[in-house]
């Protein structure tokens, strides 16, 4: 196994490190997975982390110079790590101003991913930080659990509102009630609904506009032509889940759709030029 | 003892005194003939700093004749007569201190724009000395840089990590965070190097390595910063304390922070290790892909960066290897102690704690009142760092 990447360029950096970063606000720990084009950073849904599951793509040569992976071997060329995201992200943050930024995987007390950098200096000897990141190797068996997530057979797509606004207004909401519902309709409407004993709050979003998936929709799944357009799909999830999802995004993204199947999962899906985030957060009762 | 500071000089004091809140909760204050000192003592005795104002600093200065006078109140009753640096710059033309000794109050006058003034009474309590002694002019290495540099620098470290090691060769100094053994699987290790040239001054007589605490630092470099003066670094033999200074013509600060001891057993390797080549020079990033098949075997590959100092994570992690129920931090101790001396003292009868003090602290209070009573397991006399030992 062999992995060793540079990323010379500054905005490729500044980009890999606001993934990371919107990924340690997801989770503490996530399985990154290297293949020879893409990084996937990748969170199974477990009942450790209340069922909540992640899947996050991005392109290598997007972000890398010099990019060389080796993997376990010739029919499985990947590199499978369990990864600290807080910690990568926090190697990174600090040397946004480096000449050149080195990723390499590397055995030292234990098998770690060392991020190295050469800042510039005003003496002629640049200044090299280094970080090691202790990482653990996943064994290929386990690999399957960490799979791309198949389309869930969803009833509503629809596009969200703008995230710092569903963020407010979540914010406010997870102040009164632990849980929070969430519905939308094939005519861009969605409401989040929350409801106490004592009181209950909707916030209405109309003209969202939905998503069309296209000739194949109905393979993948998508909602049925007879479908009353006024019907609403929900999902009642906690409210928690939903606000660790909105406090890490920290751009704006070119396109944020939210997929609903009728009490069973809410499925979110970020696009933003080359990075695709999907996270699935489970309904309960 | 009355005195006047004026102008951009209140900015500056009342930074002093914020940095110096960083090191402990109380503030020393003793009007000397050269000048006035502020200073303040972690409670565990392993950080100590600082701030002495000479005269000229202040528009007026008088000391009380005839007695010394020394007291301490808490720091963070000063730090709210001075709470808003912003404000102060604009708003206070002078801060005039006055000790009234029948009331045991210090009163604080902030002389603000239109004729304000601002009066704080802050009562204070006798105090004993609290000197540390210390030598840093013939401490081995000698480092001096703009404040920039070791900004920079401690930007790269976590906000809450306790501990960094120093080491330096001819040429290079090394900066990395100290891990205790246990947590050495999962924690992260960073590693900076700085290049001689880029101290305004880089002496290094021994090739040592010293751990401290970087937290109590950061007060100094955020005063530094703000003032723009260099601050010098002194450092020795590990177990010495390592010593930072800033200075101009009105005003001296000192943080002199405790370092991790050697055991004698590692002391030996120091030594030996000081003769041994500098490492190779930092071809990092020249490196080539057929160099970095990683060994995913059993086979150990070097420490945090392949042309790092003689002390690798390992030696280091033997380091802070110390008997289960002592507290790892050592004392600071006059530079002029050898480390035989004190095996003898810690192995004879008496009461070590109170030779230890006296040793560093020019105390003249009996020591059960301000010392620890921690009892020494090991030939290092070893301070607590809990309140509740305190008798």
């Amino acid at each position: 196994m062999k992995f060793r990447g540079k990323i010379v360029d500054v905005a490729c950096l500044n980009h890999v490190t606001r993934v990371i970063s919107t990924i340690s606000k997801l989770t503490k720990t996530c399985v990154l997975r290297l293949t020879a084009d893409n990084l996937f950073f990748v969170l199974s849904g477990k009942v450790a982390n209340g069922g909540v599951s992640m899947w996050c793509e991005l392109s290598q040569a997007n972000v890398f110079d010099e990019y060389q992976m080796e993997g376990v071997s010739s029919e499985d060329n990947e590199i499978c790590l369990e990864v600290t995201p807080e910690n990568l992200s926090r190697a990174l943050k600090t040397v946004q101003n480096a000449k050149a930024v080195k990723v390499k995987l590397t055995k030292k007390h234990c098998p770690c991913l060392t991020i190295a950098a050469e800042l510039p200096t005003l003496s002629s000897i640049s200044r090299v930080v280094t970080h090691d990141v202790p990482v653990d190797v996943i064994p290929r068996r386990l690999w399957h659990e960490f799979k791309e997530p198949s389309m869930p057979d969803f009833d509503v797509s629809v596009y969200l509102p703008p995230l710092k606004t569903m963020k407010n207004v979540v914010d406010r909401m997870k102040n009164l009630s632990n849980f929070l519902v969430i519905e939308a309709n094939l005519s861009g409407e969605m409401n989040l609904k929350i409801e106490t004993d004592l009181v209950s709050v909707t916030t209405h979003f109309k003209d969202l506009g939905n998503p069309l998936w296209g000739d194949d929709a109905s393979q993948d799944g998508g909602p049925s032509p007879s479908r009353d357009p006024e019907a609403m799909a929900q999902a009642r999830v906690d409210i928690r889940k939903l606000q660790q999802f909105l406090m890490g995004q920290q751009v704006n993204p070119s396109k944020a759709m939210c997929n609903i199947v009728h009490e069973r999962v809410v499925h979110l899906i970020l696009l933003h030029e080359d990075v695709s985030l999907q996270y699935f957060i489970p309904a309960v009762a | 003892m009355d005195c006047v500071v004026t102008g951009g000089n209140v900015k500056v004091l009342a930074k002093a005194i914020h940095s110096l809140s960083r090191i402990g909760d109380e503030l020393y204050v003793e009007p000397q003939d050269d000048g006035l000192a502020l200073r303040s003592v972690n409670s565990s005795r392993s950080a100590y700093a600082c701030f002495l104002f000479a005269p000229l600093f202040f528009s007026r200065y008088t000391v009380p004749g005839g007695h010394t006078f020394r007291c301490k109140m808490a720091i963070k009753s000063v730090q709210a007569v001075f709470r808003s640096l912003a404000s102060l710059e604009k708003t206070v033309e002078k801060c005039h201190i006055e000790l009234d000794e029948q009331k045991n109050r210090l009163t604080f006058t902030l002389h603000c724009k239109h004729g304000l003034l601002k009066t704080h009474n802050l009562s204070f309590q006798d105090s004993e000395s609290l000197q540390a002694v210390f030598d840093k002019d013939s401490y081995a290495n000698v480092f001096r840089s703009h404040p920039r540099l070791l900004v920079d620098t401690v930007v790269h470290f976590p906000p809450s990590l306790e501990e960094v090691t120093v080491s330096v060769s001819d040429e290079r100094m090394w900066v990395r965070n100290h891990v205790e053994e246990e947590d050495q699987s999962k924690a992260m290790l960073t590693e900076l190097c700085l290049a001689s040239d880029e101290f305004d001054h880089f002496a290094v007589q021994t090739h040592n390595s010293v751990t401290f605490c970087l937290k109590e630092l950061r007060g100094l470099l955020v005063f530094a910063e703000s003032t723009g003066l260099p601050i010098s670094m002194y450092f020795d033999e590990p177990g010495s304390p390592v010593v930072l200074s800033v200075t101009d013509s009105v005003l001296e600060g000192n943080f002199v922070l405790a370092t991790l001891s050697d055991d004698p057993n590692k002391r030996k390797n120091n030594s030996r290790r000081a003769h041994t080549p500098p490492p190779p020079p930092d071809d990092f990033m020249n490196d080539d892909i057929d160099a970095y098949l990683i060994a995913m075997d059993t086979s150990i590959a070097p420490g945090p960066s392949a042309t790092g100092p003689p002390t690798t994570p390992l030696a280091a992690s033997t380091c802070s290897k110390q008997p289960a129920a002592a507290n790892h931090r050592t004392r600071l101790y006059s530079e002029e102690e050898e480390e035989e001396e004190e095996e003898e003292t810690a192995d004879s009868a008496g009461p070590p704690n109170k030779k230890f003090c006296s040793l560093f602290f020019g105390s003249v209070l009996p020591p059960s009142s301000q010392m620890t009573t921690q009892p020494v397991t090991s030939q290092e006399v070893l301070a607590s760092d809990s309140e509740d030992d305190e008798q």
